[in-house]
């Protein structure tokens, strides 16, 4: 290491206004970044997938394989089963980060952190909410899901686990600071994961008995629209709750 | 524009204990400002409550004359934070985590200027292997190519020194010296001693007591 005098001397020696400009390039390195390091400790992202898988599977063994009870439950099954895994996989949003001080990083740049989370909750949904869904009328067939109600299956999930990860990353940027914050997270946010259940079980249900959907669909949107919009900035006051701890 | 950090009458209490008290700093461009201090007493919470990451403290915080409150946008993106912490991914190999501070920083992609500070602090060679598979000093070295990589004009470190060798120590300290004689300001705790120079201040914070002297 040497000093390397001079190059640096002119941006030094002022004090420098805000780059706003580079708001997009940040996000997008969050997301590449995020994305990158879930491909490269895959364990974490599959750890959610085959617990849905697990649980699906071991109902028709323990209740009864057949078909006209299975087909009854299928949706509310499904759906919580989805709820449950995306559950698990929350602890870990932003606890790496906090462990290895880049979350203090984080909040010190100049950028709107509220938009940076929301970056790390995206890779959180694309890595487990929507495999969740593609993988959900798979394990659908199992349960003997009548036909016509597959399609609603994953767009009601894909919808609503959206909404699940941002309500969830709002719960996980809460308990960061605490060793073991598993149990206080799901308390925090059971809850609220209630009417996105009751909506996205309704919308599969609907479509079975061959109901409307789309306003089971519009409702769960509506839901995503809001959590949209209010889940960031909950995100990003918890986390500087948390820091600052 | 000048820069200036100012404290007034700073008090934290941690534990039912006064961590420093009725604290008055002055911070100009062109200074080093060693906080020194037997650990626990407050260093670390000291340069985080300078560097805006801590609300729960009594007193007032200036930046460039204006409330702390009110000039935050600026402030932060005149800073470079170091915590104790290195910040750096092992997941990830030195070039992608300078990537992402870069980002951070609002600067587009530059790969050649990440080469350049990592060939600086001594990881030529080391730009690809992933970070955990370096030793605790060369992750320490990743973090430090910060200082190179994003100019800003306010620095403060703590404990920068950690695991980093006797020869990188002296660069590092060089560094230090170097950027306060350009006109920017570094803050910094460490346990290393630091060789005398016209820039350093000292600001000792007590061992648990109320007796704080600057």
């Amino acid at each position: 290491m040497s000093v390397s005098e001079g190059t640096l001397a002119k941006e030094v020696a002022v004090t420098r206004e805000e780059p706003r400009g580079g708001l997009a390039v940040a996000v997008w390195a969050t997301l590449k970044r995020d994305l990158v390091l879930l491909l490269r400790r895959r364990s974490e992202v599959l750890n959610p997938l085959v617990f849905f898988a697990l649980v699906i599977t071991l109902f028709p063994i323990g209740i009864s394989p057949d078909p006209a009870l299975l087909a009854a439950i299928a949706p509310g099954l499904l759906w919580v089963a989805a709820l449950l895994a995306a559950l698990l996989s929350l602890d870990s949003l932003f606890r790496a980060d906090y462990d290895d001080g880049s979350l203090e990083q984080l909040l010190l740049t100049p950028q709107p952190l509220a938009l940076l989370a929301l970056a790390k909750v995206t890779v959180h949904w694309l890595l487990t909410g929507l495999p969740l869904a593609l993988m959900a009328p798979i394990l659908g067939i199992m349960l003997a899901l009548p036909a016509g109600s597959y399609a609603v299956l994953a767009i009601s999930l894909a919808l609503g686990s959206a909404s699940l990860s941002l309500i969830g990353a709002i719960g996980a940027a809460l308990t960061v600071g605490l060793s073991r914050g598993g149990v206080l997270l799901s308390l925090l946010v059971l809850p609220l994961y209630i009417p996105v259940l009751i909506f996205g079980a309704g919308a599969v249900q609907a479509a079975i008995l061959g109901d409307g959907v789309l306003a089971h669909l519009a409702i769960l949107g509506a839901l995503l629209a809001l959590a949209l919009s209010l889940a960031p900035l909950a995100i990003a006051a918890s986390l500087r709750i948390s820091i600052n701890g | 524009m000048s820069l200036r950090l100012q404290a007034q009458s700073l008090a934290c209490e941690r534990d039912d204990r006064w961590l420093f008290q009725d604290l008055d700093l002055d911070i100009h461009a062109g200074e080093i400002v060693r906080v020194e201090g037997p650990n626990g007493s407050g260093k670390t919470t000291l340069l985080k409550i300078l560097s805006g990451q801590l609300a729960d403290y009594e007193g007032e915080l200036f930046w460039n004359e204006l409330p702390m409150r009110e000039a935050r946008d600026s402030f932060l993106s005149n800073l470079l934070y170091l915590g104790h912490a290195p910040g750096v991914k092992a997941a990830l190999t030195p070039l992608e985590n300078l990537a992402w501070y870069q980002a951070l920083a609002g600067h587009g992609p530059d790969e050649e200027s990440r080469y350049a500070a990592l060939e600086e602090v001594g990881l030529g060679g080391f730009e690809d292997v992933p970070a955990g598979q370096l030793s605790a000093g060369q992750q320490r070295r990743v973090a430090l190519a910060r200082l190179l990589l994003t100019p800003r004009p306010l620095w403060v470190l703590d404990e920068p020194f950690t695991a980093i060798d006797r020869d990188g120590v002296a660069a590092l300290e060089q560094r230090l010296v170097g950027h306060a004689r350009r006109g920017g300001c570094v803050l910094v705790t460490t346990h290393h001693e630091l060789s005398p120079c016209a820039e350093l201040r000292r600001i000792r914070l007590g061992g648990g007591g109320d007796d704080v002297g600057v």
